[in-house]
């Protein structure tokens, strides 16, 4: 009998344990100055703090955090101090939901912005709009987070609260396609992807136009992102013929499976998008990561003549962590909103209304100034107006800009 | 190229990992019954007991044939001290409690060290880089071997050597023996059974702990969850190959290790089950395996009927 009910308990142990991610949430109490009086705005953040992406996430804290007192200190908004309250979802969609919930929960909190996965954003989406709370993802790509399931064929807005200032994969996949094909002559891919939401829309418009130009697709795998043994994909990719690997996920995967890659002895770049663009990816693929590719989007800010002033003001504060790959669109997404919340004011007498989330999200839409990152302003579905993007690759341990251009489909 | 041979070493090096980590957990079910469902935690607290030998003890730039015998001392040498000190305040206060007590309090264990290495480790709230042996890859025979898998290759059977050993000339390792199978007449005998179990963890932990440094040899990176889900995989690999029985966690292991690359690198081509194929659905592969295993061999692969114990 004992062995019967050991055979139960390991059915229902283990199903349950590979479903769960042992993870509660921590909150961690954003810092803002709450110099000067009058009424106080909370900026909410939702992104991973802590685990695999908190070098993304802290870096899209950070640069919330810099715009906020940014802000406070040329007294931007008449009366207005804005505050900023930093949520962790572990790039847990269980966890962004719990978050959206806090932050609709507290009547100080006029925007919100994040995440920085586009499964999180999916589930947030709904409970933000539900409370016309305004929401602003510097880094979510998947195209049906504002034109719908169906984006493909028929593009609807989902939720009119929902802005980012991201490109959607729908560009950002096919502008990789015709760089890897037309620019690295690189004509025979494999195709690899994580399953989520990011990942395999990235993936599947990469495929697409690369098919489109001539190019030939000689394998396709799906990795476990819960484990780091990728031998088994490796010796595939090897065998494949491939002379390039694209990659839809993200960086604490991608950087494992590129060393493995390239150890199996397939000595061929590995191709991704802006999940890998990160630091850290380098630093887990070790030295042959030299010759990856990964695409961002905008143009590198560091060379942008509008962001010195962002690079500069955030050296200066004293951050802790790099502002990462998002850190000059978390600015800008917490610019909007305060954009948003001084027009607002200012139509209502220097004061906030009554309403001031649905007149903040309603008045987002029409937002336009020049920030870090160029023009910020959205288009019909809160997609951004900006469609710039940009190639880097692994030059001595660091990723290098290459090419920027607008993808013209 | 013929890719089965390169598949079978992917696999067979994987399953000796797992089959490292299984030793532990079918040791302790041996003799106390218990699930220790911890020793996935205790395997990452000797990857990170192993890494702080490296980055705080030794001076930089140590070479590795130094520096991997002390960083396995060092991993082992933490894994045992939570093992032991789990043993001593969170299991033994239960023994006499109904079974399920202990197995809940060594889920609690398991989230209870995760987080504290999470909190306290510096830098480990993400990966962290572990040292990497220079040199390689090897070719043999068309198959390609990497620097970090040479020292689970000899680590692992040496391992299962020694242990084999121990548990079979030393007076200790009979002891363990007796007390497995009957702990009260065991007692009576004059064996201090409370002195075997503390060894059972101790030496369960030790074998995590050089599975754990394989690993970081292996991925080049340790993090505060990597036991979460190797230790399930373990905990599989001890039931398949016959939980209580230490050949049968390593068998099992190894089993496990290639059900799952072989699984990834063949069903996509078998016709219709391209969407099965896929690494994300090894893991399901590798359970169907288990259920049909324990469909016809309840006992596990290695697995003896115990009928005194029903």
């Amino acid at each position: 009998m004992r062995q019967r009910s050991l055979i139960a308990i390991t059915a229902a142990l283990a199903a349950g344990a590979l479903t769960l991610t042992a993870c509660g949430s921590r909150d961690e109490g954003g810092s803002g100055d709450s110099s000067g009086g009058g009424t106080t705005v909370v900026i909410g953040v939702d992104a991973p703090l802590t685990g695999d992406l908190s070098a993304l996430g802290l870096g899209i804290k950070n640069s919330v955090d810099l715009a906020a007192k940014t802000a406070n200190k040329d007294k931007y908004v008449e009366g207005v101090t804005f505050k900023v309250e930093a949520l962790d979802d572990q790039a847990q969609p269980s966890s962004g939901q719990q978050n959206a919930s806090t932050f609709v929960s507290k009547d100080e909190v006029l925007g919100v912005v994040g995440p920085l996965n586009s499964s999180v954003g999916e589930s947030m989406q709904k409970v933000l709009d539900d409370a016309k709370l305004v929401q602003v993802s510097p880094a979510n790509t998947g195209p049906g987070l504002t034109q719908g399931a169906d984006w493909q064929t028929k593009k609807v807005r989902p939720y009119k609260a929902y802005f980012r200032t991201a490109t959607t994969d729908a560009i950002q996949g096919p502008f990789a396609a015709q760089y890897v094909y037309n620019d690295a002559k690189k004509k025979k891919v494999f195709v690899i992807d994580d399953k989520k939401t990011y990942g395999a829309g990235l993936a599947a418009t990469f495929t697409d136009e690369f098919k489109k130009l001539g190019g030939k697709i000689v394998g396709t795998e799906h990795i476990d992102p819960d484990t780091k043994d990728f031998s088994t994909v490796a010796t595939k990719v090897k065998n494949s013929g491939a002379d390039v690997v694209y990659y839809g996920g993200e960086y604490p995967q991608a950087g494992p499976l590129g060393k493995q890659i390239k150890a199996a002895g397939a000595k061929i770049p590995l191709v991704g998008g802006d999940g890998i663009y990160d630091p850290t990816f380098i630093q887990l693929a070790g030295k042959d990561s030299t010759g990856d590719l990964a695409t961002s989007v905008g143009a590198p800010v560091e060379d942008l003549p509008s962001a010195k002033e962002f690079v500069a003001k955030y050296k200066e504060a004293g951050y802790k962590e790099a502002y990462g790959a998002y850190g000059g669109y978390s600015y800008d997404s917490a610019w909007a909103i305060i954009e948003a919340v001084k027009k607002v004011v200012e139509d209502n007498d220097g004061k906030l209304p009554d309403d001031a989330r649905a007149k903040v999200t309603e008045t987002m839409q029409n937002v336009s100034f020049d920030g870090v990152t160029g023009k910020v302003s959205f288009d019909e579905f809160g997609d951004t107006t900006n469609k710039q993007l940009t190639v880097y690759s692994v030059e001595g341990g660091e990723w290098k800009p290459v090419k920027s251009g607008t993808y013209t489909g | 190229m013929n890719e089965l041979p390169q598949q079978l070493v992917n696999g067979l090096l994987l399953g000796s990992m797992y089959g490292l980590v299984a030793i532990g957990y079918t040791m302790v079910y041996g003799i106390v019954q218990l699930i220790n469902f911890a020793h996935g935690e205790i395997f990452m607290v000797g990857g990170f007991g192993a890494l702080t030998v490296y980055l705080y003890a030794l001076p930089d730039g140590t070479s590795m044939v130094i520096a991997l015998p002390l960083m396995i001392l060092g991993g082992v040498i933490a894994s045992v001290l939570v093992a032991v000190g789990a043993e001593r305040f969170a299991y033994r206060p239960l023994r006499g409690a109904p079974r399920l007590a202990p197995l809940i309090t060594a889920i609690g264990l398991s989230l209870a060290l995760q987080q504290a290495v999470w909190a306290w480790y510096p830098d480990a709230r993400s990966a962290i880089t572990f040292p990497h042996i220079d040199g390689g890859p090897f070719e043999i025979g068309g198959v390609t071997i990497q620097t970090g898998d040479i020292f689970l290759i000899i680590a692992a059977p040496l391992s299962m050597a020694i242990l084999a050993y121990f548990v079979m000339k030393t007076r200790t390792g009979r002891g363990m023996q007796a007390t497995a199978q009957d702990p009260d007449t065991a007692k009576l005998m004059g064996i201090n059974t409370d002195r075997i179990i503390v060894v059972a963890f101790a030496l369960g932990a030790a074998f995590a702990a050089v599975g754990a440094v394989a690993y970081g040899l292996k991925y080049g990176e340790v993090q505060f969850r990597m036991g979460f889900i190797l230790g399930l995989k373990a905990f599989t690999a001890a039931v398949l190959g016959g939980i209580g029985n230490i050949y049968g966690a390593m068998l099992g292991g190894l089993v496990l290790g290639v059900a799952e690359s072989l699984s990834t690198a063949y069903i996509a081509d078998i016709p219709g089950m391209d969407q099965f194929g896929s690494q994300s659905w090894a893991n399901v592969w590798a359970f169907v395996l288990l259920i049909l295993v324990l469909l016809f061999r309840p006992q596990g692969l290695l697995g003896e009927r115990v009928a005194d114990r029903a």
